[in-house]
């Protein structure tokens, strides 16, 4: 997996909002991660450690919010909770593969001081 | 480094066609240093959230439309073939180039993590091709793909065919501006890896089954393949061929055509 890339990518993030609001420490970064997005979140918090040493990040804690994913069905004008691309909804038993939730790979908020 | 594959830092290691270049990564490092010391200026006090509500892939997706906008302006049909390793990507697009001739021109980027095997196979059929070695990355980024396609004559081609690192997960999250994903699947992997792999099927606007030449020695399970295949890549144009023996070639090829008059 290329939880790394993603890691350095969420923390190149942090520190340009970090600095524009005049900070010098991150001390947390919050992400929300589908469940379908083929990312690991306990990889993410190895990578996280890896890429925050020596940076001003240095030491702060990562909140991942993890994203359920959800089909839409169109006969019922619902979303359903799915594990993967293409799912029988459970009310009507039609197939949907029209994803509406899942595929997040998102940086949400950081606090910073 | 990642658990699963090795996945490195991006950028590092990155080398392109026959140029070493030597990327130092300075960004962040210096930062942070020197400024701990103004802690107590007034524009820094206190804890603040910073809301950004944005996509981890920003900057690699907003890379991935200039490249689509530069390709398109260029009229060339672009492909993106992802697959496991070994299920004959290299042999594929050699097949693929050959076979279209002078109809229309193909060129190639190659992405492996270490050697030029792949490109140097390639160039000896003829084709014009760039390799990329990511080092320790996992997949191709559109950044990647921009720099290669700079070493190319672009003018000279109709169809640029990249052919990703061989990689079913990490490539998935990874655009780099194709118009088609092509995935593909040799009847040697096992009529599940569709199910095993979602997201990456799901992704690819083409489906190929390849290496049917061996398809009963292999024990291939085709309607159990199919049905998988549809499960994920329902929307997924499907070809089953044999670049080997040129056994449904045809068709990809027409379709290719096809395509191309789109651009």
């Amino acid at each position: 997996m290329h939880e790394v890339s993603i890691m350095t990518e969420a923390l190149r993030m942090a520190m340009d909002a970090a600095k524009s609001a005049g900070s010098t420490r991150v001390l947390k970064l919050r992400l929300r991660i589908g469940s379908l997005s083929g990312v690991v979140p306990e990889s993410l918090q190895f990578a996280f450690d890896v890429v925050c040493h020596g940076t001003m990040a240095e030491g702060a804690s990562l909140e991942i919010e993890a994203v359920q994913a959800a089909c839409w069905c169109e006969t019922c004008q619902a979303e359903f909770d799915c594990v993967d691309f293409f799912n029988e909804c459970p009310r009507c038993h039609n197939v949907s593969g029209e994803l509406r939730r899942g595929r997040e790979l998102e940086i949400a908020d950081v606090e910073t001081s | 480094m990642c658990q699963e594959c090795g996945c490195g830092n991006g950028g590092g290691d990155v080398k392109i066609g026959a140029h070493v270049h030597g990327h130092e990564h300075h960004h962040g490092h210096e930062h942070g240093h020197g400024h701990h010391d103004h802690g107590d200026h007034g524009h820094a006090h206190g804890k603040q959230t910073v809301s950004l509500n944005r996509s981890l892939m920003e900057k690699n997706s907003l890379l991935a439309e200039r490249n689509r906008g530069f390709f398109k302006a260029k009229k060339l049909l672009v492909l993106n073939v992802v697959s496991s390793p070994g299920s004959g990507k290299t042999t594929f697009i050699r097949e693929t180039a050959a076979r279209l001739g002078a109809n229309l021109r193909v060129g190639v980027i190659v992405g492996d993590l270490a050697t030029d095997n792949d490109a140097a196979r390639l160039r000896t059929a003829g084709i014009p091709v760039v390799q990329i070695t990511t080092g320790t990355v996992c997949h191709l980024d559109a950044d990647m793909v921009s720099r290669a396609a700079g070493q190319l004559d672009l003018d000279q081609l109709d169809v640029l065919v990249i052919e990703n690192v061989g990689n079913l997960v990490c490539p998935a999250d990874y655009d780099l501006g194709e118009d088609l994903r092509v995935v593909l699947l040799s009847v040697t992997e096992g009529e599940d890896k569709p199910l095993k792999y979602p997201p990456m099927f799901h992704s690819a606007n083409v489906a190929v089954i390849t290496k049917n030449d061996m398809a009963s020695a292999a024990g291939f399970n085709r309607e159990l393949a199919l049905a998988n295949l549809n499960r994920v890549s329902h929307h997924a144009q499907i070809f089953e061929l044999s670049a080997k023996t040129g056994n449904g070639m045809k068709a990809w090829l027409d379709f290719l055509v096809q395509q191309r008059a789109q651009v």
